[in-house]
């Protein structure tokens, strides 16, 4: 295979790409010198070709494809004749899924490892060296250049043509303007319109001025005797899609508390009361119920896992925590507000609300009122 | 050429010569596109070969396998957030409400032939994404990859971990189930506690309050069409700035910072490479088809009532979950305005986090007072300042990554989950000053234990009394003296086991250390002469005669 010196044309003289005295290689050879790259060893994988381990590798490869080819066509048959169709939860629906993975990978790896084992064991092994050509183009090119660059400002004059320079300004303002307001202009929303971050579903202007009804996602309202001591339950407010996303600040967490809870809340309200002047909190009540707004105060998840022993509700997105005898303080956490209270009432023996929330329900943002 | 000689009939010239035809074509083609040199060039391209180099090719092959099954997964959703009745062949949910969204995800999970398994190789796929190039900036990061001239590729590729990172977030709140709804109303907080244009940007966004009927179709056209562009281009531009500065390599014999030594782009690097593909792609394919993710029937349509224990992101949006849960309650009240505690950790974090390793580069370069061109890469324990900072920064990564699963751990273990929290916001200012020093003081003992080899020699184990009663390990000389007087230190791994030295291979290969054998005789059967060029590679290759 390997060529010698005296056969080939000595180097002083330009190399004729016709010689037939080059070889195949010598023509790859001189082809990578001039993009810069020496092959400084190269050398077949198998010097005496046939041998056993060379077969053995030949195998090896056309076993792996094989088995890519098969495990091909099992996927295709899978595919399209598998009984995935079946009830869910039979093995015929259980395992589609699986099968069709499992043919596809096994395909995708044999293929795979047949075209690695085919360049490692197989190709020549060969260290090759590419210089790199990277430093900084030469200084007169740079120079070059920019003088060029710089000219391109002079060929325009623009800068002895201030009244044209000026002008340019008011198209590039406002075509610049004008591609910008169809998409600020159209998506933009103000969010005090109608007060939307201040009002929920259970604003009594959304039910014909009357008092909201307190009911569950079926729409059915619900008497004091539906939740039993110590017992908790999500409520809607009962307007027509109360229970949808369109009213997703609005679900409320009713609690029945235990006497003692109660009275520690009532304590604590009363409290408030006395420093704070909170009048409108204190009718936040009813006998032993109390509501808390769902939406946790941090980052809106659903505050609303109770957890009996201690009156704690804990946000599972967070953790927060809030004391529910404590007007749903929070007590732990990242949350920094209480949970609002829904003004509790029972009317024709059905809990109502007696008003909206008194105060933004959910996470905060900048010009959230924050008296409270 | 010759046929001035040997006149032919002219009909027979005219005879279709098939064996021609491709010749033909390529100096056809030739001819009008001058596609000979460069051609060549691709071919001739080196490549060096070392493990570490295929991180970023699984990030690129799991990003076309995100393009096939996401373009398949696209003719069957709709993103409409109308309200639908469900009729499918899930049993559970027959009858229950929900959005088009959701109902169009189910049907692709139950009614498609084969929606399941392409739907969770998607999903398997953007976590490989994410995993691979968060590694890769990792190799990037610890052998100073990113120095001059690459600063620009760097920062390309930190654009490319927050586009992945929206594309994947955005990805799995499209299918509206309890999970990615309450995942939705989190981001729709973290906008809200933007100072002064907070609640202007998320009402603009949603379309009115939270969940509104926009968002999803919003989030969808960005999925599908406006950062896949964006990730398609940016990639382009990292593939084409990667090929024009050529790769950087390890230290080595024959291996300067002038040169490029490795295996000629065709065929070998090719034929590799495609199976390294075909191999990432099998892996894909087999996770999406035998490990169950994102079970959505199991969770139900999103209410804004409904959520469960354990509510968890995406392994690569958990950190940020982990930092939000650490945040201490920490409201500022500006006179009547608010900002509230959510923005520090969601917002101001990955703000930081993105313009800090931007700038890295220039910040390193500028300390150093460095304007060279580096295209030799550096071992981490070389650098160890540099190195201590990574870990440093995996350390914090690590403690938010853990807090943003606390609840899980809490309850796995039955540790307090107050304790948990606790532990992270401790453990987020202790972990990484001590992860600083521990890494800072292996570097400089990995690099001690080299300078003592390449000084005295390997230790052989072979213990000699002197004649005076003394006893001394042998040690085998590297090179120089044999007495102190050693090799130099370069940065390139050192032989450290006995009678394999002076053996380094031409180049230095293996996975994960240098298999260091017996350097080959002379190969007598290149098909070439020994190169007339540089020497410095061959005499590199016999480090002691």
């Amino acid at each position: 295979m390997s060529t010698t010196h005296h056969d080939q044309p000595s180097s002083a003289e330009p190399y004729d790409v016709d010689d037939p005295r080059y070889s195949r290689f010598d023509l790859v050879r001189e082809g990578a010198r001039r993009d810069g790259v020496q092959i400084v060893h190269y050398a077949p994988r198998f010097p005496v070709p046939g041998t056993k381990a060379e077969k053995r590798v030949e195998r090896a490869v056309a076993l792996q494809l094989t088995l890519s080819g098969l495990f091909a066509l099992a996927f295709v048959v899978a595919y399209i004749w598998w009984p995935w169709r079946d009830p869910i939860g039979s093995w015929g629906a259980n395992l589609y899924t699986p099968i069709l993975g499992l043919t596809l990978g096994a395909s995708l790896l044999f293929i795979g490892m047949a075209l690695v084992t085919f360049a490692k064991k197989l190709l020549p092994d060969e260290i090759a060296v590419q210089e790199r050509h990277d430093g900084s183009p030469p200084r007169d090119e740079q120079v070059l250049t920019s003088t060029t660059a710089l000219n391109l400002v002079d060929e325009t004059g623009i800068k002895r043509r201030p009244l044209i320079k000026l002008a340019f300004l008011l198209p590039a303002a406002g075509l610049g303007a004008a591609a910008v307001a169809p998409l600020v202009g159209s998506l933009l929303k103000n969010p005090n319109d109608g007060h939307i971050l201040l009002k929920t579903g259970w604003d009594p202007a959304l039910n014909g001025g009357k008092p909201v009804p307190l009911v569950r996602d079926d729409y059915t309202p619900i008497r004091p005797e539906d939740v039993s001591e110590n017992g908790q339950m999500t409520v809607f407010p009962g307007i027509p899609g109360g229970t949808t996303s369109t009213y997703g600040d609005s679900p409320v967490l009713l609690i029945h508390m235990r006497q003692s809870d109660a009275d520690a809340l009532r304590t604590s309200i009363a409290k408030s009361e006395a420093t704070h002047n909170e009048v409108p909190v204190v009718a936040g009540m009813w006998n032993n119920f109390v509501a808390y707004s769902k939406i946790c105060t941090h980052a809106g998840c659903p505050a609303s896992l109770y957890e009996k022993e201690t009156s704690r509700l804990l946000c599972p997105c967070h953790q927060s925590q809030f004391l529910t005898t404590d007007q749903a303080r929070p007590i732990f956490g990242p949350a920094t507000r209480k949970l609002p209270m829904l003004p509790l009432d029972v009317q024709d023996g059905h809990f109502v609300a007696r008003s909206d929330f008194l105060e933004p329900v959910g996470p905060a943002y900048w010009e959230r009122p924050s008296q409270l | 050429m010759t046929t001035n000689t040997a006149p032919v009939p002219k009909r027979k010239r005219r005879r279709l010569d098939l064996a021609q035809i491709p010749a033909n074509t390529a100096r056809g083609l030739d001819e009008r596109l001058q596609l000979s040199t460069p051609l060549r060039r691709a071919f001739n391209k080196v490549f060096p070969d070392h493990w570490s180099f295929q991180l970023g090719e699984i990030a690129l092959y799991s990003f076309i396998t995100l393009l096939l099954t996401g373009t398949f997964l696209a003719l069957f959703f709709d993103p409409s957030m109308a309200e639908v009745r469900y009729h499918g062949s899930y049993v559970p949910l027959q009858g229950v409400e929900m959005t088009k969204a959701y109902e169009t995800s189910l049907n692709l999970s139950f009614d498609v032939r084969g929606g399941l398994v392409l739907r969770q190789m998607h999903h398997w796929a953007a976590l490989l994404f994410m995993a691979s190039i968060i590694v890769h900036m990792f190799r990037v990061f610890f052998t100073g990859a990113f120095r001059k001239p690459r600063e620009l590729n760097w920062m390309i590729g930190v654009l490319l971990f927050w586009l992945g990172f929206l594309e994947g977030f955005f990805g799995y709140s499209l299918p509206d189930d309890a999970l990615s709804g309450t995942g939705l109303r989190i981001a729709s907080a973290i906008m809200l506690s933007i100072p002064v244009i907070g609640s202007w940007v998320t009402t603009s966004l949603f379309g009115g309050e939270f969940p509104g009927t926009e968002i999803l179709p919003r989030l969808y056209i960005m999925h599908v069409l406006l950062i896949p562009a964006l990730l398609v281009a940016l990639i382009a531009v990292h593939m084409a700035l990667m090929v024009k500065q050529k790769h950087t390599q390890f230290p080595g014999p024959g291996r300067t910072n002038s040169n490029v030594v490795g295996g000629r782009m065709f065929p070998g690097f090719v034929i590799k490479t495609s199976g390294f593909f075909m191999i990432v792609f099998a892996i894909i394919a087999l996770l999406g088809g035998l490990v169950q993710i994102n079970p959505i029937w199991v969770f139900g349509p999103y209410g804004a009532a409904v959520v469960s224990a354990g509510s968890q992101p995406d392994w690569y949006v958990m950190f940020l979950d982990g930092s939000t849960r650490l945040m201490p309650a920490w409201d500022i009240h500006l006179g009547p305005y608010t900002v509230p505690a959510i923005f520090w950790p969601t917002v101001v974090l990955p703000g930081l986090l993105t313009v800090l390793p931007l700038l890295y580069p220039f910040i390193e370069a500028r300390m150093h007072r460095d304007k060279a061109m580096h295209h030799l890469l550096q071992r981490p324990r070389d650098v160890p300042a540099r190195t201590a900072l990574g870990a440093m920064a995996i350390a914090f990564y690590c403690v938010l990554l853990i807090s943003g699963g606390n609840d899980v751990i809490a309850d796995k273990l039955d540790i307090s989950l107050n304790a948990m929290t606790w532990a992270g916001r401790i453990g987020l200012l202790l972990a990484p000053p001590i992860a600083y020093y521990i890494t800072y003081r292996v570097c400089l003992g990995l690099q001690q234990h080299d300078r003592e080899v390449l000084a005295h020699g390997v230790e052989t184990g072979i213990i000699r009394r002197l004649p005076d009663g003394r006893f001394i390990e042998v040690h085998q000389p590297l090179g120089g003296d044999g007495h102190g007087h050693g090799l130099e230190y370069v940065g390139a791994p050192v032989p450290k086991k006995m009678n394999r030295i002076g053996a380094v291979a031409p180049a230095v290969r293996g996975f994960f250390y240098p298999i260091e054998k017996g350097a080959p005789p002379r190969p007598p059967a290149a098909p070439i002469s020994p190169a007339s060029g540089p020497q410095e590679l061959e005499s590199s290759q016999q480090p002691h005669a």
